[in-house]
């Protein structure tokens, strides 16, 4: 069979297996990567041909903290315009995960009807991919200590990133805030580089790691580069709103997004967007685009608000230091009754030293209503050298839960978890109690 | 902030102060290597002495009456940082090991107090040759929580994270023998070293709140040194029990 020939046969053999085996492993309930991992195994080029033939490329967004909330935002601000979006929604953040996603919208013939791909990145995989499907755009968000378990060193993480940025052939979007990031530009030579940024007012509620590791009080380093102008700053953040500066103006809008964290990865999705659309996709209308920014909620796990007996629950992811950090400064204490739910299983990362990197003092005056998940008593720990008071210490996180739920009742409430000890949670609420979920 | 200026006054502990230095926070504390300061702060109170907490950064004049020193781990852009200022502080900071000074040393400076550091591609970073150990970069990254049986502290906990693989010379012995996790090297099951009054180790986690033991001695000897003896309080370690407990179970 002549090469050609030969090609056009796999390719239109190997969409159809895969969607079998898509089926197949949806019925038995299977993981979201098996049917990409087939696929790629007998068309290895299925992926990069699927994306390439999209009229506006592909954008990438990765980072440690907040690409799915974040990859969410600029799917839903794209959308907004108009554009139809190819996204991994499944949360199956890996290049089979984008495989497989990608065998669930293509037609028989292999295509996707799509404008441009908007996909969520896990930085090691992210190499691999890249390698093989150069994006258009990237938004790179921070390096923070997150997955230290895994790659070992600050330093190393920022180098995928600067690797990510090296394979784009058009916009790289920056964090301006996180040096490790904004540095990336002076590596870069072809491609046009925008950040987002905040005003410095907010700096101080964004520790930086570095900042982080020198014990406080410590002084900041003398040479502070500087910053770079910003494509969207965001200058304010209130209750339920939040200020942007854009071409040379300032717009208030509200949010449905809670948490300064998050607010902030706002103007990170609307940076990115700007510049797609911008790049000639659409003519950005920016009252639509405010308008989707505005009703963005958070993505599954990332931070909820639900409402149990009557009353307020929030749920606070952490899995870092800095997260924890703007957790605890982003949801001030008072009025609420505290719980932490600290588990240290592998999605969580076993080490535990980065609990003595965050300072508990926010919650000295009000202290801490339960300690649970399988390292409660390091919490118990931590917050006894914090000087912080606490009440019962119970691993197990549902007698845990139904304590605290039953002695704070008429008050609203707040749990700062790891991420299995927040999928307990959620698992133990519905069991316990009707759980509305506000947002 | 000025180190001589920056000492936390006596508030009614009769007992005096004891004055603790931080080596490097800046650039030296990764993985929760604050906590062995505070644990050491916390701990000198709860003791009945006034602790004293000072950090000594790159360009610092160094700190006199030092009672008991803490260094941490760094990325390989802090150990960078550092490196000169370490050797121009050599002299200094080996006087003061051989003259018994409590020390806690933990994953980088453990590596940069030793003879030297051979990185994987060949180049040698010079130690401070405080202790008889030398480090060879790998490939491979100890990664996990470990369990070490010492005869001196009973059962150490931690957790380790590191690519040096170290080997300990006879000028000094290792803290112990891991039961579970990698400890100095992936060949001989030892972890850290012991000098004098040095405690070295790749433990971070942090150390000291789990280990109470290690935390204790270095206030011990260093009150014992300044005093002549050592009158302890009673710190409630329930806590810390419970997380031993825990933690000795969890999966490396
Ligand atoms: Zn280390």
């Amino acid at each position: 069979m002549p090469l050609l020939g030969y090609i056009r046969n796999m390719f239109s053999f190997s969409v159809p297996l895969g969607k079998l085996v898509r089926r197949a492993s949806r019925l038995r309930g299977g993981g979201s990567a098996l049917p990409g991992l087939v696929v790629e195994k007998i068309d290895p080029g299925f992926m990069r041909r699927t994306l390439s033939t999209l009229p506006h490329g592909v954008a990438v967004v990765s980072g440690t903290n907040g690409k799915t909330t974040t990859t969410k935002m600029v799917v839903e601000l794209l959308e907004s315009q108009g554009l139809k979006v190819f996204t991994n929604r499944t949360g199956s953040n890996f290049t089979r995960g984008v495989a497989a996603a990608l065998l669930g919208e293509v037609d028989w013939r292999g295509r996707l009807e799509a404008d441009i791909a908007v996909l969520e990145l896990d930085e090691a995989h992210a190499v691999h991919f890249v390698n093989s499907v150069p994006p258009r755009y990237c938004l790179l968000l921070n390096v923070l200590r997150d997955q230290l378990d895994r790659f070992g060193e600050i330093d190393k993480t920022a180098q995928l990133l600067q690797h990510i940025a090296a394979k784009t052939t058009g916009t790289v979007v920056l964090n301006r805030e996180d040096p490790r990031v904004a540095r990336i530009a002076e590596t870069l030579t072809g491609q046009e580089v925008r950040y987002f940024g905040l005003d410095d007012s907010l700096l101080a509620t964004f520790p930086n790691d570095d900042d982080m590791r020198a014990a406080p009080g410590s002084p900041a380093p003398a040479d502070l580069p500087e910053k770079p102008a910003a494509d969207v700053v965001l200058r304010k953040v209130g209750a339920d709103s939040a200020e942007f500066e854009y071409d040379g103006g300032t717009v208030t809008t509200g949010m449905k997004l809670r948490g300064v964290y998050n607010i902030f990865n706002a103007a990170a999705a609307l940076t990115l967007a700007r510049s797609i659309c911008g790049g000639g996709a659409v003519d950005a209308d920016h009252a639509t685009l405010l308008e989707a920014l505005s009703q963005v909620a958070p993505a599954f796990g990332r931070g909820e608000s639900l409402t149990v007996d009557g009353q307020p629950l929030d749920l606070v992811l952490v899995k870092n230091p800095s997260g924890f950090r703007l957790g605890l400064k982003s949801f001030p204490a008072g009025g609420y009754a505290t719980m932490i739910a600290i588990n240290d299983n592998y999605a969580d990362g076993r080490d535990m030293s980065w609990l003595w990197d965050v300072e508990f003092d926010s919650l000295r005056e009000e202290g801490v209503d339960q300690l649970t998940g399988s390292r409660a008593y390091d919490m118990a720990l931590r917050l006894q050298y914090d000087e912080v008071p606490f009440g019962d210490v119970q691993p197990d996180i549902a007698p845990a839960l139904a304590a605290f739920i039953r002695e704070a009742a008429g008050k609203p409430k707040r749990i700062f978890c790891t991420y299995t000890a927040m999928l307990a949670i959620r698992r133990e609420l519905s069991k316990i109690t009707t759980v509305e979920v506000v947002s | 902030m000025n180190p001589e200026t920056s000492a936390v006054p006596a508030a009614g502990q009769g007992k005096g102060s004891l004055r603790v230095v931080q080596l490097y926070p800046r650039d030296m504390n990764i993985y929760g290597d604050w906590g062995n300061a505070l644990v050491l702060q916390r701990r000198i109170s709860w003791h009945g002495y006034t602790p004293e907490l000072l950090e000594y950064n790159v360009g610092d004049p160094f700190p006199d009456d030092v009672d008991i020193i803490v260094g941490g781990g760094g990325q390989d852009s802090g150990q960078l940082v550092i490196q000169e200022d370490l050797q121009d502080r050599a002299a200094a900071l080996k006087d003061l090991a051989e003259d018994g000074t409590p020390m806690l040393l933990i994953c980088g400076l453990y590596q940069l107090f030793g003879r030297f550091f051979k990185t994987r591609t060949g180049a040698v970073i010079p130690g401070i040759g405080v202790l008889d150990v030398e480090t060879h970069g790998t490939d491979e990254r100890l990664i996990g929580n470990v369990k070490v049986a010492t005869p001196e502290f009973g059962e150490v906990l931690g957790y380790e994270n590191h690519s040096g693989q170290t080997s300990l010379g006879s000028g000094v012995r290792p803290l112990g023998t891991t039961a579970k996790g990698t400890g100095n090297n992936s060949s001989d099951g030892h972890e850290g070293a012991r000098y004098r009054n040095i405690v070295a180790s790749y433990l971070h986690g942090s150390l000291l709140p789990k280990n109470p033991a290690i935390a204790d001695f270095l206030i011990r000897t260093a009150a014992e040194r300044k005093f002549g003896s050592f009158e302890p309080g009673q710190p409630d370690d329930r806590y810390a029990e419970l997380a031993r407990e825990h933690a000795g179970r969890r999966p490396r």
